[in-house]
């Protein structure tokens, strides 16, 4: 249960090898020993990220999950709540792909609406139902700027998140008064493994400090954060750029 | 399938779950509340309670969550309030467990009985009082509710009633004696009464200029009265750190009242409410009005006063003159910090009461008590010790400082108090009470599911 001063007692992380996932571990545990389940494919990093949550003061508990497997959402709920209750699930997997491949490659592009969509809200269907019946618990979602406004360097990623976006966010309204709450985190560039090699944009920001405004959004009970806050004024003003201006601007 | 789910999920009976918290009113959650009369409405929700389980609730005077059971039933006791024996010689009354104190209060006061244990509030039900095994100014002298009770009858997850007491299944009778509900429900209870011969206080009051001088009063004078408490000022820092206002009392005697009052010694009537409306902006409980309104009560009080008569509800209950005195807080609420150090660590008290009086997070009440003896109540809090208990807001940086205090606590084999608890952390719960796997073992005797548990047995994971 969220206690009355808004600490948590357990946490799910669906993507639980993601650099703003473990960031988010991380800082719920300089707080408080917690119980934490991870969802993720079995690979040698979930291993290794266990072991440092671990050492970190957790109770890990570790469930396969895997995006691409239409059967896996149920089951790794399932196995995520047998232990207890989750009171906070933050979804964070997600993959960014290469938007030179995906202009060219059907496959491509079905695989990654496949993961960032199709899985996204098949996750986010399954907890909502879970935490409806257990009467409270919070969801997080990791969404992105890139869904604000899709652009042509990355229109396949950002539609995929404007679709998660918009189903988190009708979501939330959906379970009003269920004692469920839903939190959708829009962060601009983060400097983690996703982003590894590509020269970083304006206002880029880290796992922690993504993890900082997860961590603070939950306990305010707030729906919607931007990360950094700047990146709300920034997209609302490129939302209503002219067309033909937003398609030269280097984004 | 349907088209659309809706957002809360309906009962049988189409009753939609309510929005439950206690009297902090921090952390709601939704439950299918039930209004239970009797013994037969209580086994049918049992019937019906799957998956979520259920849990009693009293008159939710818990400042936590520990009559909340989110996506599950709750138990609305208050309508089993019935008397249903009544023995004058021996001052023994057996009554349904939904009946209030202030009940039990109206109707034996004049009968020339008083409750074996009040605390500050009476509108508490017995099933409250036995569960939470409450305590109030008497306990140096006379223990905890559940001493006085003679028997209970409780309805386990089995739909068995079993009647227990301190020599009847000790074992289940002191698990569910500070048991929270957990050990099943509360239907009824023989209690032993105080006799008394009026209705008015002997109090004496002391002013005290700081926390070392209060606490060698209260160790050398406290066994000379019946009831003791002190009043701390929690904002006063440096050297009036610790400044209090000390009252001390007993039942008068008939021969003792005002020859006026000798006519109807046992003439009891409680004080016209007055409520608090629900429109307290946060933050309105800041530093600046509590430390005035501090002061003002600090010089209001006598510096030392001898037999001063007061009626029941001045000297028992003051706060029950202002109705729902809990809004004050504002929309978010707040947490009551009550623990208890053992005799000889009088040091942690005070750095308790220090850093929190440092911390700025304005404490409206800070009550310092002696406790006696402990019983064997498992999840019992009373234990040899002080017990001090304050008030404060909802605020940032609260979890942290209060973590901290309980750390400090706990390393000298102190405790927090569950009826006021809403976020103790679990690991820490289980190091302040060694016997929690007893506890544990006799639940998993009568109730081998779980039927039983409330957001607080999910959240100290009990
Ligand atoms: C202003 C104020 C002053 C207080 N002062 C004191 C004090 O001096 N000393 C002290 O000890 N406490 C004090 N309390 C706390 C209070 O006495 C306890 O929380 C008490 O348990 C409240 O009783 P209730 O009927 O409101 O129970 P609730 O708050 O409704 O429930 C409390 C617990 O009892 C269980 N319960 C209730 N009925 C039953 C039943 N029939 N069967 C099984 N379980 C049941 C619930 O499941 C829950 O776990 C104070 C509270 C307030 C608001
Ligand atoms: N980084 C950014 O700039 C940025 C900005 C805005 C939003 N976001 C979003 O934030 C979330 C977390 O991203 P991050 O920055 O932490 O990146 P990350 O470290 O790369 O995390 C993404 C995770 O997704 C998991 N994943 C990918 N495909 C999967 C599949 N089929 N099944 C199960 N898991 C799969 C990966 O797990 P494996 O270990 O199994 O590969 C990986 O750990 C993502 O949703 C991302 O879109 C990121």
């Amino acid at each position: 249960m969220i206690d009355a001063l808004g600490s948590v007692g357990s946490l799910l992380l669906v993507g639980g090898t993601s650099d703003i996932a473990v960031a988010t571990a991380r800082r719920y545990l300089q707080e408080r020993p917690l119980r934490v389940v991870l969802a993720a494919r079995d690979t040698e990093r979930r291993s290794a990220v266990a072991g440092q949550l671990r050492a970190a003061g957790a109770t890990v508990e570790v469930v396969d999950f895997d995006a691409e497997d239409r059967e896996s959402p149920e089951r790794m709920v399932a196995e995520a709540t047998a232990g207890g209750d989750v009171d906070v699930a933050l979804v964070a997997f997600g993959l960014l792909g290469e938007q030179e491949q995906l202009a060219h490659d059907p496959d491509a592009v079905a695989a990654l609406a496949q993961v960032n969509y199709v899985a996204a809200v098949v996750v986010g269907t399954v907890l909502a139902e879970r935490m409806r019946a257990q009467g409270h618990g919070t969801i997080v979602a990791l969404s992105s700027v890139a869904g604000e406004r899709a652009r042509a360097s990355n229109y396949v990623y950002g539609s995929t998140k404007a679709g998660m976006d918009a189903f988190y966010t009708g979501l939330a309204d959906s379970v009003a008064g269920s004692g469920v709450s839903v939190l959708v985190v829009r962060p601009g560039f983060v400097r983690s493994k996703m982003t590894e090699g590509l020269p970083a944009a304006p206002l880029a920001t880290t796992p922690e400090a993504v993890a900082e405004a997860v961590v603070a959004g939950v306990r305010k009970g707030r729906h919607t954060v931007w990360v950094p806050g700047a990146m709300r004024w920034v997209m609302s003003g490129l939302r209503h750029t002219p067309r033909a201006l937003f398609r030269r601007l280097p984004l | 399938m349907p088209d659309r789910t809706p957002a809360v999920p309906l009962d049988a009976a189409g009753r939609s779950p309510e929005p439950l918290s206690g009297w902090g009113r921090t952390a709601p959650t939704p439950a299918l509340v039930d209004r239970v009369h009797d013994e037969a409405d209580v086994r049918k929700v049992l019937a019906e309670a799957r998956g979520r389980g259920l849990v009693a609730r009293g008159l939710a005077r818990s400042y936590g969550d520990a009559a909340q059971n989110a996506g599950g039933h709750v138990l609305d006791m208050t309508g089993a309030d019935r008397v249903l024996d009544v023995d004058l010689a021996a001052a023994e009354v057996e009554v349904e467990a939904g009946i209030s104190l202030d009940r039990l209060m109206n109707l034996f006061v004049p009968l020339g009985m008083f409750v074996p244990v009040t605390p500050g509030t009476r509108y508490v039900t017995v099933g409250g009082a036995i569960a939470a095994d409450i305590h109030g100014k008497n306990h140096h002298v006379a223990g905890s509710f559940s001493q006085h009770v003679q028997w209970l009858d409780l309805l386990t997850a089995d739909g068995q009633v079993h009647r227990v007491g301190p020599d009847q299944d000790p074992d289940l009778f002191w698990a569910t004696a500070g048991g929270m509900g957990l050990t099943g429900v509360i239907l009824r209870a023989r209690v032993r009464m105080k006799p008394i011969e009026s209705a008015q206080t002997l109090v004496d009051t002391d002013r005290t200029p700081d926390l070392d001088s209060l606490m060698t009063l209260l160790t050398e004078t406290d066994h000379l009265y019946d009831y003791s408490v002190a009043w701390i000022d929690c904002v006063a820092k440096g050297a009036r750190m610790g400044r209090s206002v000390l009252t001390r009392g007993r039942f008068a005697r008939r021969d003792e009242l005002p020859a006026r009052k000798q006519a109807d010694p046992l003439r009891y009537s409680q004080s016209v409410k007055v409520s608090v409306p629900d429109v307290f902006p946060p933050g309105l409980l800041n530093v600046v009005t509590v430390s005035a309104f501090n002061e003002l009560w600090y010089r209001k009080s006598p510096k030392r006063k001898r037999d001063q008569l007061q009626s029941i509800p001045t000297f028992f209950h003051p706060l029950d003159g202002v109705g729902a005195w809990n809004r004050i807080y504002g929309p978010r609420g707040f947490v009551q910090y009550q623990v208890t150090v053992p005799f000889g660590h009088e040091e942690t008290m005070r750095r308790v009461l220090e850093r929190i009086s440092s911390s700025g997070h304005a404490s409206f009440l800070a009550v310092l008590k002696r406790f006696g003896e402990g019983n064997p109540g498992m999840l019992s809090y009373p234990s040899p010790g002080w017990t001090l208990a304050l008030d404060i807001p909802v605020v940032s940086g609260l979890a942290r400082l209060l973590d901290e205090l309980d750390e400090q606590v706990v390393e000298v084999g102190g405790r927090t108090y569950l009826a006021k608890d809403s976020r103790v952390r679990p690991e820490l719960f289980a190091r302040m009470y060694p016997r929690l796997e007893e506890f544990r073992a006799v639940r998993a005797r009568v109730d081998p599911d779980g039927v039983f548990t409330s957001d607080l047995a999910r959240r100290l994971e009990l």
